[in-house]
């Protein structure tokens, strides 16, 4: 079975904080990592190699040092990495993003499953998967709790209301996954050691044959306008007297008070 | 097509280099520059005292006639014979925009057997509805809902279209954008029409709530985003109201479709649609065992409200991951959140700091979650817990 899994280097988000004097973003010292959810997904991917065999690939776009996030998912198990990375791909939103992971994808010949994690912890966008499937004319199921693979039949518990959804669909077929799906592995030494040492292909926007007019900015129908820091919650009022009793009591006038009761 | 440094403008001050998200700018020679890792976002812009970071605009093709594109559409999501709440909150926002602009409002309906529905999505506002029926309709699927929704934007071509941000909101909204190639905005907490453009500015958080960002897509239609439920207000309704029911015929046929619908499985006790929410209370490792989230459920049953829960309980096994609120988990904005026992790690709050008003009870008055809490109340959850019930309660019954 081919599989392959995108995935995105992102900022660990939980480690942005804002300066409180000038509230801006302080970005230093926050280190980069695998998008979370990615991971999950190239758990899952290598979960379903052990059972069905094949080979499992993961794809990224990003600047070079995106790379590291690729050995991560090599020292994982992974089979093979590519960096799709080119001056070219900057400024690209979710609908060119999609546009060149798909043309690359197709450049890496039949699929059978393509992974994604549900969103990227720093865009949220939950866009990229569905476009990359899209292009592909490929069908999609999000919010993946559960897999199964029966043949060619991919069997999937989505993430719905009080529930699941369970759906099925023959492959080929893109997934997205969602955290309780898999708790991803963590690398081996041997496998660290060994992916450090892999040199990662890097695609450019010549070697996928990307239209320029559908990559980057000029492929991109979104434009960011302006960015700013929201405004913070200060903190409320703390409520801590004698008995339980009274401090509910408090509470209680409290929110009468501010007429949220 | 890039982030510049105007050279001579730049006086080298360095504020640029921290609020860069992507460790982009290098000082070089005392002057400030971009390197390889920027995706121009323009973070770096407004913090410049003298101006000298610019983003170079790119000429765009324009690829099509713009004027021919009118009115605001909003996607009517609906289950078991029910209009979702985020569509009557969107029919209430799309109706501002499409005055601003002097332009129609219009709800697409997509179901099977949903016509009677129409007088709804009148009634929060619109002048017409959209309807496409059928068999292959009758609960949402992506291949069968993005030939519908295309179908209709092909042929009636509106200038923008909104759909709620919920878990089918956001399986259709990048399907559909991709397929006529526009721009879609993700989880939207606020739109409004941009004074000089005349476009719909999309404002949505980023960076896990750390930052906002203005969007605006301004040679692509239509110009589309997901708006996260519970953002606006459900408009007042005025069943007297009335306007066009437009009927679609359907071009899908059930047995093309790809993706099937075995069954759906009910795995939640307790109230677990946390985006739809108006008060959600939410239990935590404070809680000490899984059979005393009984008493955030009796609160939660009380109030009405759904029940939430963080990491540490969902990974313990008390509660099923359907109602973890959290970066990994929903991101929810009640009018109410009641955290019980729990700490409040970065992640949870990133799901939950955009809520009205945040009521927290844990024992650790130097908790996190108090940094958030509009009223914090310092003691033992399971203490509080059950007098907390017992007063709204009695608050409810003397409100008959």
């Amino acid at each position: 079975m081919e599989i392959v899994v995108c995935v995105k280097q992102v900022p660990d988000t939980t480690e942005v904080k804002i300066d409180p004097v000038k509230n801006t973003l302080i970005r230093e010292g926050v280190p980069s990592i695998v998008n979370p959810f990615d991971k999950i997904a190239v758990e899952v991917a290598l979960q379903q190699r052990e059972k069905h065999g094949g080979r499992v690939r993961v794809i990224s776009m990003g600047p070079p040092q995106a790379s590291d996030a690729l050995k991560e998912c090599l020292a994982m198990g992974a089979d093979e990495a590519i960096l799709i990375s080119d001056r070219a791909f900057g400024g690209a939103d979710t609908l060119a993003t999609a546009y060149a992971l798909s043309t690359s994808i197709e450049k890496m010949g039949p699929v059978d499953l393509i992974l994604c994690g549900k969103q990227a912890i720093d865009g949220d966008t939950a866009q990229v998967g569905p476009g990359i499937a899209e292009n592909l004319g490929m069908p999609q199921i999000t919010y993946a709790a559960k897999i199964e693979i029966n043949g060619d039949t991919v069997k999937v518990d989505r993430e719905h209301d009080d529930g699941y959804e369970v759906m099925e669909c023959k492959m080929p077929v893109m997934v997205t996954v969602v955290k309780s799906i898999a708790e991803p592995r963590f690398p081996t030494v041997k496998g660290t050691m060994k992916a450090n040492r892999t040199q990662i292909p890097v695609w450019t926007a010549a070697d996928i044959g990307a239209d320029e007019k559908r990559i980057g900015m000029p492929g991109s129908p979104t434009q960011v306008r302006r960015i700013f820091t929201p405004t913070q919650r200060s903190q409320g009022q703390l409520i801590q007297e004698e008995t339980a009793q009274q401090s509910v009591a408090k509470l209680m006038q409290l929110l009468g008070d501010a007429k949220i009761i | 097509m890039a982030i510049i440094v105007n050279q001579e403008k730049c006086i080298g001050c360095s504020a640029c280099v921290p609020v860069c998200p992507f460790g982009a700018i290098d000082m070089k020679n005392g002057k400030a520059v971009i390197n390889e890792n920027c995706t121009m976002c323009g973070a770096c812009l407004p913090v410049c005292p003298v101006e000298a970071i610019y983003r170079e605009e790119i000429e765009r093709v324009v690829t099509m006639d713009k004027t021919e594109f009118k009115g605001v559409w909003v996607f009517i999501e609906q289950a078991g014979g029910e209009v979702k709440g985020v569509g009557h909150e969107l029919l209430g926002e799309g109706r501002k925009l499409a005055d601003e602009l002097g332009e129609e409002l219009a709800g697409v309906l997509i179901g099977n057997g949903v016509e009677e529905m129409a007088s709804e999505v009148f009634a929060s506002g619109a002048d017409k509805v959209y309807l496409v029926e059928g068999p292959e309709y009758d609960h949402y699927n992506t291949e069968a809902y993005t030939v519908a929704f295309v179908d209709l934007i092909q042929k009636f071509k509106p200038a923008a279209i909104l759909v709620g941000a919920t878990n089918d909101g956001r399986d259709l909204g990048p399907r559909v954008a991709a397929r006529v190639r526009t721009g879609l905005c993700a989880d939207c907490t606020d739109l409004s029409i941009d004074p000089e453009t005349r476009l719909v500015l999309w404002t949505r958080p980023a960076f896990g709530g750390n930052i906002m960002a203005d969007i605006l897509c301004p040679e692509h239609r239509p110009q589309m985003g997901t708006v996260r439920p519970k953002v606006f207000k459900k408009p007042a309704q005025d069943m007297n109201r009335t306007g066009e029911l437009v009927k679609v015929a359907s071009k899908v046929k059930i047995e093309d479709l790809k993706v099937k619908l075995i069954e759906i499985l009910a795995v939640c006790t307790s109230n677990c649609k946390l985006e739809e929410a108006d008060i959600i209370v939410s239990g935590g490792r404070g809680l000490n065992k899984p059979e005393n989230f009984a008493a955030v459920e009796a609160l939660a049953e009380v109030l009405g409200a759904a029940v939430g829960a963080s990491r540490a309980a969902v990974d313990a096994g008390w509660k099923p991951a359907l109602h973890q609120v959290g970066q990994t988990g929903k991101t929810v904005g009640p009018k109410i959140y009641i955290a019980c026992g729990i700490s409040g790690a970065i992640q949870h709050l990133a799901g939950m700091s955009s809520s009205d008003t945040i009521i927290a009870i844990n024992k650790d008055p130097d908790a996190p979650i108090f940094k958030v809490a509009d009223y914090g109340i310092v003691g033992d959850v399971l203490e509080v817990l059950p007098l907390l019930t017992a007063e709204f309660s009695k608050y409810k019954a003397a409100c008959k």
